[in-house]
Formats: C-alpha cells, structure tokens, sequence
C-alpha cells in the first residue's frame, strides 16, 4: 500500500478523485445545476461541445490568439531585456514603461486597446502585453546575474563576443527565459480569454464563456473553462517539453 | 612579463607593497603566504582586472596567460570534455590532456556529477589546453591528494616545456613539486 502511495500517477489520480468528490459534494448541497453544475454535469457539456465545429473553431481562435501574442510577448520582451541589461541608460528610459504596463489592470488596457484594434486582434495584443514585462524582467535579470566569475574566466581565456554570448551569457539566461515561459503562458491565457470576453470576436472561447453566462447555461460556462484549463495545460506541458531539456545542466 | 615594484590597496588597507618579479622563459616562481596577503590581488593585477596604485606591470606583445584561478570556473552546462575544447587554441588534443589529468571516463560528465578533485584537475586541463604563457597556478592542487599533487605537477611541467610559470600558495611542499626556482613571501 506505502509502495502504492508512493507511485506518481496513482498519488495524482487519489489527488484528482479527492477535488472532484469535494466539487460533487458541493454540488448536492447546492442542489441546483444553475448555481453549480455538478462535475458530471460539467464533462457533459463538454462532450456535447466537442460535438460541435463552432466549439473547435473558437478553441482554435482563442489559442492561436493566445500563442501569437505569447510569442511575440517572449521576443519583444527579451529584445528589450538585452537591450536594459547591456545599456544602463536604456533601462532609465525604459523601466518606467515596464512598470505602467505591470501595474494597469488588463480591463483598462483591454477597453483602451479596443478603441485602437479590432475585436480579433485585442485579445492576441492583450496577451502580448502582459507577457512582455515578464519576458523583460526575466531575461534583463538573467544577463545581470550571469556569473561574474565566468565571464572574467571567458576573458582571460581569448573568448570572442559571440562565443562570450552563446557559450557563457545565453547558457546562463535560459533558466530565466524557461521560467519566463511558464509565468508568460499562464498570463496569456488569463489575459487573452478575459480579453475575448470584453471584446466579443466572431470566435473565442472568451466569448463564448461570455454567452453561456449571458443564457445562464453554467453547465457551459463551466465546460468552456475547463477547455481554457486543458488548453493552457496542454500548451505549457508542451513548451517545458521543448525548453526544458536546454536546463538539464541544474 | 615583468612585474616592477607594484603596490595595491583596498581603500586605506595596503594588500602588496613594493612587490616585483619577472616570468620570463625557464622561471618558476612561487608566491607564498598565509590568506588575506594579497596573493589573489597580484593575480588580478597581473590579469589587468584591476591596476597597481604605483609601479608597471610589463606585459609582451601577444601574451596570453593560461590561468587555473583559486575557483574552478567550469561552465556548469557543459561536459568536462567541452569546457576543455571551449579554451582550446588548437594546440593538443583536449581529451589527451583530460586523459593525462585521469579523467578518461569522466569526459562526458557534467561538473555537478564531478568530485572537487576532478573539478580541478578538469581547471587545470582548461589552462593547458589554452596554451598560453606564462603559465599563472592559483591553489592548483586544491583538493588533490598527495599521489595526486605529484603526478598532476609532473604534468604540468611537461606541458609547460620551458615556459614561465607562477605558483600562488600557501603550501611550500607545491612549490617543491613544481620545481619553483624562486620563492617570494608576501
């Protein structure tokens, strides 16, 4: 039985069981399926979305809205960490703009942006921001705690910038920018959806959560929210596959 | 490279004072004393990571000091093999030398699975792999054990054919098995 407890899965799937008998015993209590669909209820509706193509559709739209603006978020946001890490006045002129995109809630900048862009494109730039910051901290702080002691060795011993660059400081920022990964997608995701719900595109999951509170189906708005979490889980599993091998040395 | 009467402080706290000494080829020279003495602080000086308050340091055109530091400073991501080859200039095999440091079946191993020992033998194959003169020891047998120290000094000296080296220690018994012709008390 130790043995059993102590195997991964079997610990996740106990775990798992546990939420989803607290969840199903909140549910009776409630006993009624508008205020708190019951788990059942919830795969129901999800079965019975997967169904149909407008379910697919808005799950395409939403990730690639999401993902666009990730990436772009971790490409702008690293550019702009080298450039604040190696330059001390491009941080002075640049950090303010860093801390107003940090500290404005995302609904302000989703109904200011929305006066710029059209309703498809808000969400993928909603998600580009708040990843952006994250990008730029991670990284800028990466290169500045890149191990004094190695570059003074990758000195003495001849290395050219560009190796200097991929041999010491690149090695040493990645754990930064992996970390910057996971933080960023979880962003995109929050910030992307609640930017579909405010800016209704003809497809996206945002709005369609949106819909299902508007016609009071909770079942729905429950299954379209455990989509986004399957989505965003899925994504960032996918990503740590992909980066995470580039860490092994830690 | 000359060394001319340097000095070196750290604010109002006098580290060397008056130190000179000369590495030309053939000469093996060791600095010893206890910690706190200023033996690193010459090593950064004779880097150029940090300048003298008086005297010169004369350096010849082109030289490149080969240096095992007091740390290792091994690149954490890479194999003992490759943060060999990362210094190399062309001149012998890396694995070669990684293999007359006893480190044969330890070339694919990361540092963090590498003893303290091993760590150091793997800075000391960096620096011959390097090539460069003179030939600047930091504490190099920090770690090794008495068999070891002999073995890897004999090495050493037949890398370094009839270059210059500078054995910074506190341990006169290295500057022995180096074979050091001159010894400077700081």
């Amino acid at each position: 039985m130790k043995a059993l407890f102590k195997n991964r899965i079997f610990k996740a799937l106990l775990i798992a069981a546990v939420w989803l008998f607290v969840w199903q015993a909140a549910a009776w209590a409630v006993g009624s399926k508008l205020l708190l669909p019951s788990p059942y209820d919830t795969a129901a509706a999800l079965v019975s979305l997967c169904g149909t193509a407008a379910f697919w559709k808005s799950c395409l739209m939403t990730l690639l809205r999401v993902f666009a603006g990730f990436l772009l978020g971790m490409a702008v946001g690293s550019a702009l960490g080298v450039l604040t890490a190696a330059s001390p006045f491009a941080e002075e002129l640049l950090s303010p703009l860093r801390s107003i995109v940090k500290a404005t809630p995302v609904t302000s900048f989703i109904i200011l942006v929305l006066l710029y862009l059209s309703s498809a494109l808000t969400p993928f730039f909603i998600a580009f921001l708040m990843v952006l910051p994250i990008a730029w901290t991670n990284v800028a702080g990466g290169i500045l705690a890149t191990d004094a002691q190695l570059i003074e060795m990758a000195e003495v011993f001849g290395f050219s910038r560009a190796k200097k660059l991929r041999v010491v400081y690149a090695p040493s920022v990645l754990p930064h920018f992996v970390s910057a990964c996971t933080t960023g997608l979880g962003f995109a995701w929050k910030s992307g959806v609640t930017a579909e719900v405010i800016a209704h595109p003809s497809f996206g999951i945002g709005k369609a959560i949106y819909e299902s509170k508007l016609y009071l189906e909770t079942p729905e708005l429950f299954a379209w929210t455990a989509a986004v979490i399957l989505l965003s889980f899925g994504l960032e599993k996918l990503v740590m596959l992909l980066l995470g091998r580039t860490v092994k040395w830690k | 490279m000359e060394i001319k009467n340097v000095s070196f402080s750290y604010g109002d706290e006098p580290v060397l004072d008056n130190v000179s000494l000369s590495l030309t080829n053939g000469r093996r020279v060791a600095v010893m004393g206890e910690s706190g003495r200023g033996k690193t602080t010459l090593l950064r000086l004779i880097l150029g990571f940090i300048e003298p308050d008086s005297g010169e340091i004369v350096r010849e055109d082109g030289e490149k000091p080969a240096v095992v530091f007091q740390e290792d400073r091994l690149l954490p991501w890479f194999t003992a093999l490759k943060n060999v080859e990362a210094a190399s200039e062309g001149g012998c095999s890396p694995a070669a030398i990684l293999s007359d440091m006893e480190l044969s079946d330890s070339m694919d191993k990361l540092p963090k699975e590498l003893s303290g020992g091993m760590q150091r033998r793997v800075a000391i194959a960096r620096a011959l792999a390097f090539g460069g003169s003179p030939l600047l020891l930091d504490e190099p047998f920090k770690g090794l054990d008495p068999e070891m120290r002999e073995r890897i000094a004999e090495r050493i000296l037949g890398y370094a054919g009839d270059g210059p080296i500078l054995l910074i220690t506190h341990d006169e018994r290295e500057a022995e098995l180096l074979k050091c012709d001159e010894i400077i008390r700081l």
